[in-house]
C-alpha cells in the first residue's frame, strides 16, 4: 500500500505540516520518474560501442600490422597472448586478431549495405500501400504474406544455392527478402497516421498526395521504422554469420566471423579461441546496436513512466 | 439515526507523476452514516475518483502518497490506509464493494459472465459449485438481467451497456458488502437506461440496508439517489449538507453554478456553463480555487487560507467566505445580477 | 455465432499463399543461371537422362505447362529424383523428417517454458531484480548467433562437464529427449528473447487495466488476481507473437542441426546446396514454407479458442 504518514493533523510539532511532508515524499519520487539521464546513457554506450568497433574494424591496418590470410606454417593453433599474436592464431597459423578487425568489414558492410536498402525499400512500398488502400494495398500485402511464409534462412539459402554463393548474391538475397518487415510496419503506421488532424488538413489545403506521404506521414511515422531498423542490423549481421558458417557466404580465403566460427569448429577441443573470438566480436556489435535501438525507442516514443 | 460507518478525517493523495506532485486529493474529510446514500459531485479531474480509490485501497503502490485517516467503523477504529493485503483481502467484497464508470472496460473480456459471477460469489463463502452457480443466477435475476441461464454462458462484449453494468452491481454484491461505492455508473450509458440503473441501485440500497457512495459530475443523477452531497472541486470538497438543502439553498458559488447549469424543466433560455477551467491539481493556486472563475470573488478571497465554514443550515457547511451572501441572493435574482455583474439573470 | 465463424475466409487466404508458395519455389529451379537439366544431373549427366529431365519438368514447353506438371507431380508426392542420393528426392526428405520435427516441438516447449514465467514475473515486478537482469541477459543473447550459441553450449557442457553428448539423435523418445536438449535450448533461447518482452509488456498493459481493479475489489486476493485475470489476457498477446516467430524455429534448426550433427532437414538443405542436389533443395524448401502456414494456422486456432473476441475479429 501507499506511504502512510501523520495521523490527524492536530498538534503537531513537527517544522512541517504532514501535507508538506507527503509533498516532498511525492516529489522525490516525481523527480526520479522524470530523469532522462539514464536514458541517454543507454544511447550513448551504444553509439561508443558501435564507434569503437568501426574504428577498429575500417582502420584495421592501423592496428594489427599482420596480415589476416598470411599463412604462418611455423605458429599454428597458438593462444591468445602469444607474442605477436594477441589473440592467437588459427590452424594455418593467421593472426586471429587481424582476421577479426578484417573479416567485421564484411559484416558491418551488410549491416549497414543492406539494411539500409531494405529500410528504404519497404518503408515506401509499406507507405504507398498503406495510404492508397484498395486493390494496390491487397496486392502488395498479399506479397508480404507469402514472403514471410517462407522462414528466413530457408529461402535465403535457397536462393543463393541458386545464385551461387558470394558477397553480391548475399545482399542481393537479403534485399529480395528483408524489405517485408519494414513493409507491414510502415503500413499500419500509414493506416494510423492517414486518420490524424494533421493528414486531412494537409489534404484538405491541397497537397498532392505524394507530398502528403513523404512530407507529412513519413517524419511522423518513421521512429518505429528505425528502432527496427536497429534490430534488423542485428539480424543481418548474425544472417551473414550464419551463411558464412554454412560456407554460403564468402569463400576463402577472405576471413569473416561466420566462417572462421565454422573452421574452428572442428578445433573447439584444443583451441577455443578459433571459434569463440569471432562470436564475441558479434555480440559486441549486436549489444551496441541493441543499445541504440532502445535508446531512440526510448527518445522517441517516450511512453514508459 | 446517524450511525457513522465510515469516517474519512483530513485525506491527502498525492500522486508522484513525471509531471510533477498532483495533489489529486488535498484535505478531503467526510462521513456516510449506516443505510445512507452520500453524493460525491464535481467536474472531471476534481479528485472524487482518487478518494474512492484510495478509500477502497485500489489505487497503484508505486508513485501513491496518502495521509490522513479512513475509518471503517465495522471493522475497529484502525486507520484503513496501514490495512495490510490480507486485511483488504477480507474487506473487498464483504465489507466494501465499487462498481466502475465503464462496463466494458471493468470486466475481463475473455471469461464467461458467469465464470466471474461465481468468482465473486465463492470468494467470502465455501459452497458447492451448484449452489455458486444457483447463487449467482439469483443475483442476475435481483439485478433485472433476464435469461440468467443462458446469459452465465456469455462474454462481457455479448452483453449492453445497460445489462453489463447490471452484471457489474451483482458482482459487486455478491458478498454482500455494507458500503458500495459507484463511481459514475451511469455516465457511459444512454439516458433511459441511466434512470434503470440509478432505480436499481435505490432499490437494492433500501432492500440490503447498505450505505453507498454515488459519484458523479451530473448533478442531477445525485440529486435524485442521495441523502447527502458533498461537492468537489479542486482536490477538496467546497460544500456539503443535506440534498435538500443544498439544491435549494446552495452556499458556495460553484454549487450553485452547478444547479444553473441543469436544464431547468419546460424553460427555454442561454445554457448556463461555468466559464473557464478547473485548475492544475499539479500547482494548484494559493486561497481560495475557484477564485478564477468565481462571479463573487474579491481580494481577500485570494489570500484566505481555505475550511469549511459553518452556515446556516445543520450540517451545512461550505468552503466560501463570502456564503452569506448567497444565503441573502436566493430568490432574489436582480440583487444576485447586480452583485456579480451578470444582467441577463432575470 | 460460431467462434470460428470466419476461418473459412482465412482458409480460403491460406489456399492461395500455398499456391504462391509453390509458384515462387517452381521459379526458384529456374532462377539458377543455364540448363536446369544440366544443374541437377551435374556429374550424372547423360544426354539419355538430360532428355528423361527435359521431359518430365516440359523444359521444352511453355512456362505454364511447366507449372503445370510441377503442380501435377506434386499432388502425387512427386519432388523430382535427387542424383545425388539415388532415391527419389521425396523419399530423401522423409527419410530426415523425425529428427527435425522433434527438435521444433521440442524446442518451441522449452522457450514457452522459459519465457512465460519470466516473462510474467518480470512485468508483474517491474523494475525488479529479475526484471533489469533479465532484460540485460536477453539483451546480450539477442545479439548471439543461435550456432555460435549452441557451440559454447556445446564447449561448456557437453566438452567440459560431460553433461550431454556432443551430437546425434539418439534412439527412443527418452533417448531424443537428452540428446536433443542443448540443440533445443540453444533455439529456445534465441526465441525466448522475442517472448518474454512481449509478455512482459503485455502485463505491464493489463495490469493497468479497470477489469483488474474489479478482480481485486472481490476479496480473492492478490494471487488469484493475477493468475486468472491478468495472466490470462497477458498471454493472449505472446500467443500472436509466437506464431510469428516460429519462423525464426524453423531457421533456427538449420543452423543448430549443423552444430550438433543432427541428420535432419536443416543438415539436408545445406548439404545439398553444396551437393548442388537441386530437386532436394526445391523439396526442403517448400516443406518448410508450407510446415509454417500450418503453425500459423494453428496458433490462429488456439488464439480464438482461448480469446472469444478473436472469433469476431478475424478476417480484418
Amino acid at each position: 500500500m501507499s506511504q502512510i504518514f501523520a495521523r490527524g493533523s492536530s498538534g503537531s510539532s513537527w517544522a512541517l505540516s504532514p501535507s508538506e511532508m507527503l509533498f516532498k515524499a511525492a516529489d522525490r519520487t516525481s523527480r526520479r520518474t522524470r530523469s532522462t539521464g539514464r536514458r541517454r546513457l543507454v544511447l550513448i554506450s551504444g553509439l561508443a560501442m558501435l564507434g569503437i568497433a568501426i574504428l577498429f574494424i575500417v582502420g584495421a591496418p592501423l592496428f594489427v600490422s599482420q596480415s589476416p590470410i598470411a599463412i604462418d606454417v611455423l605458429h599454428p593453433l597458438s593462444p591468445p597472448l602469444t607474442a605477436g599474436h594477441l589473440l592467437g592464431t588459427d590452424q594455418y597459423g593467421r593472426d586471429v586478431l587481424a582476421r577479426i578487425l578484417y573479416g567485421g568489414r564484411i559484416d558491418l558492410a551488410i549491416a549497414f549495405g543492406a539494411t539500409s536498402v531494405t529500410l528504404v525499400f519497404g518503408t515506401i512500398v509499406g507507405l504507398v500501400a498503406g495510404y492508397f488502400g484498395g486493390w494496390v494495398d491487397n496486392l502488395l500485402m498479399r506479397i508480404v504474406d507469402l514472403f514471410f511464409a517462407f522462414p528466413f534462412l530457408v529461402l535465403i539459402i535457397a536462393i543463393i544455392a541458386m545464385l551461387g554463393p558470394n558477397l553480391l548474391n548475399m545482399f542481393i538475397a537479403i534485399w529480395i527478402t528483408s524489405w517485408v518487415s519494414y513493409a507491414r510496419i510502415m503500413r499500419a503506421q500509414t493506416i494510423v497516421a492517414k486518420k490524424q488532424q494533421y493528414v486531412l488538413a494537409a489534404r484538405a489545403l491541397g497537397y498532392s498526395r505524394l507530398r502528403v506521404m513523404f512530407r507529412h506521414i513519413l517524419p511522423n511515422t518513421a521512429s518505429a521504422v528505425i528502432v527496427f531498423s536497429m534490430v534488423d542490423a542485428i539480424g543481418n549481421i548474425i544472417l551473414a554469420a550464419s551463411l558464412g558458417f554454412l560456407g554460403l557466404g564468402v569463400q576463402p580465403p577472405t576471413p569473416e566471423w561466420g566462417t572462421m566460427i565454422s573452421d574452428g569448429q572442428n578445433y573447439i577441443l584444443s583451441s577455443w579461441w578459433i571459434a569463440t573470438l569471432p562470436g564475441l566480436a558479434i555480440v559486441f556489435v549486436g549489444v551496441a546496436f541493441s543499445l541504440i535501438g532502445d535508446g531512440l525507442a526510448d527518445i522517441l516514443r517516450p511512453g514508459d513512466r | 439515526m446517524a450511525d457513522p460507518l465510515l469516517t474519512v478525517s483530513d485525506l491527502r493523495t498525492y500522486l508522484g507523476t513525471r509531471h510533477g506532485v498532483v495533489r489529486a486529493v488535498d484535505g478531503v474529510s467526510l462521513i456516510v452514516n449506516q443505510a445512507e446514500v452520500l453524493g460525491v459531485v464535481g467536474e472531471s479531474g476534481c479528485g472524487k475518483t482518487v478518494t474512492c480509490r484510495t478509500i477502497m485501497g485500489l489505487m497503484p503502490r508505486k508513485g501513491t502518497f496518502s495521509s490522513g485517516q479512513v475509518v471503517f467503523h465495522p471493522r475497529g477504529e484502525g486507520n484503513l490506509l496501514d490495512a495490510s493485503s490480507r486485511e483488504w483481502q477480507r474487506l473487498h467484497g464483504a465489507q466494501l464493494a465499487m462498481i466502475f464508470q465503464d462496463p466494458m472496460t471493468a470486466l475481463n473480456p475473455v471469461r464467461t459472465i458467469g465464470d466471474q459471477l461465481t468468482e465473486a460469489v465463492t470468494a467470502h463463502a465455501r459452497m458447492s459449485r451448484e449452489q455458486a452457480h444457483e447463487r449467482a443466477i439469483g443475483l442476475l435475476v435481483r439485478v433485472g438481467i433476464p435469461a440468467p441461464q443462458q446469459r452465465m454462458k456469455d462474454y462481457p462484449f455479448q452483453f449492453s451497456g445497460g445489462m453489463l453494468q447490471r452484471a457489474l452491481i451483482a458482482i459487486a454484491l455478491a458478498s454482500e458488502p455494507k458500503l458500495l461505492l459507484a463511481d459514475e455508473p451511469t455516465t457511459s450509458l444512454d439516458v433511459i437506461i441511466q434512470d434503470q440503473i440509478l432505480s436499481l441501485l435505490l432499490e437494492l440500497q433500501r432492500d440490503t440496508g447498505m450505505s453507498m457512495i454515488l459519484v458523479s459530475h451530473d448533478l442531477a443523477v445525485i440529486t435524485e439517489v442521495c441523502d447527502r452531497i458533498v461537492v468537489m472541486y479542486g482536490g477538496q470538497i467546497v460544500e456539503e449538507g443535506d440534498t435538500a438543502t443544498i439544491i435549494s439553498a446552495p452556499r458556495h458559488p460553484y454549487t450553485k453554478a452547478l444547479l444553473e447549469a441543469l436544464p431547468q424543466g419546460g424553460e427555454r433560455g442561454q445554457l448556463r456553463s461555468i466559464p473557464g477551467s478547473p485548475p492544475s491539481l499539479i500547482d494548484p493556486p494559493g486561497g481560495c480555487r475557484f477564485a478564477a472563475r468565481c462571479p463573487l470573488v474579491t481580494d481577500e478571497c485570494r489570500s484566505w487560507d481555505t475550511e469549511l465554514l459553518s452556515t446556516d443550515g445543520v450540517g451545512h457547511r461550505s468552503r466560501c467566505l463570502r456564503h452569506a451572501v448567497l444565503q441573502t441572493q436566493i430568490g432574489r435574482p436582480e440583487a444576485w445580477a447586480q452583485e456579480t455583474g451578470q444582467a441577463d439573470l432575470a | 455465432m460460431s467462434r470460428f465463424g470466419t476461418l473459412p475466409r482465412r482458409l480460403v487466404h491460406l489456399v492461395v499463399i500455398l499456391f504462391g508458395i509453390t509458384l515462387v519455389v517452381f521459379f526458384l529451379l529456374r532462377l539458377i543461371p543455364g540448363d536446369p537439366a544440366l544443374a541437377i544431373l551435374g556429374s550424372s549427366y547423360t544426354h539419355q537422362r538430360a532428355t528423361a529431365i527435359d521431359d518430365s519438368l516440359g523444359l521444352n514447353k511453355p512456362i505454364w505447362t511447366q507449372y503445370g506438371l510441377f503442380m501435377d507431380h506434386l499432388f502425387h508426392g512427386n519432388l523430382g529424383y535427387s542424383y545425388f542420393y539415388n532415391e527419389p528426392a521425396t523419399t530423401v526428405i522423409v527419410a530426415h523428417l523425425a529428427p527435425t520435427v522433434f527438435l521444433v516441438i521440442y524446442a518451441a516447449v522449452l522457450a514457452a517454458v522459459i519465457s512465460l514465467p519470466i516473462g510474467f514475473l518480470a512485468g508483474v515486478h517491474r523494475g525488479g531484480v529479475l526484471d533489469q537482469a533479465s532484460r540485460v541477459f536477453f539483451t546480450v543473447s539477442f545479439a548471439m548467433p543461435a550456432f555460435w550459441l549452441g557451440i559454447i553450449l556445446l564447449l561448456v557442457f557437453s566438452v567440459h562437464l560431460d553433461i550431454f553428448p556432443i551430437s546425434g539423435f539418439g534412439t527412443g523418445v527418452a533417448g531424443h529427449l537428452y540428446y536433443l536438449f542443448l540443440p533445443a535450448l540453444t533455439i529456445a533461447l534465441g526465441f525466448s528473447t522475442v517472448l518474454i518482452r512481449s509478455l512482459r509488456a503485455a502485463t505491464i498493459a493489463t495490469l493497468q487495466a479497470e477489469f483488474v481493479d474489479t478482480a481485486k475489489m472481490k476479496g480473492i486476493g492478490y494471487t488469484k488476481v493475477l493468475r486468472r485475470h491478468v495472466f490470462r489476457v497477458a498471454v493472449l498477446a505472446v500467443v500472436a507473437v509466437y506464431g510469428v516467430n516460429l519462423a525464426y524455429l524453423i531457421s533456427g534448426t538449420v543452423l543448430v542441426e549443423n552444430v550438433f550433427s543432427l541428420p535432419g532437414l536443416g543438415q539436408l538443405l545445406v548439404n545439398s546446396v553444396s551437393n548442388r542436389d537441386y530437386p532436394v533443395v526445391q523439396g526442403v524448401a517448400l516443406l518448410f514454407a508450407v510446415l509454417i502456414v500450418v503453425i500459423n494456422l494453428l496458433t490462429d486456432i488456439v488464439q480464438a479458442s482461448l480469446d472469444p473476441r478473436v472469433g469476431q475479429e478475424i478476417g480484418e
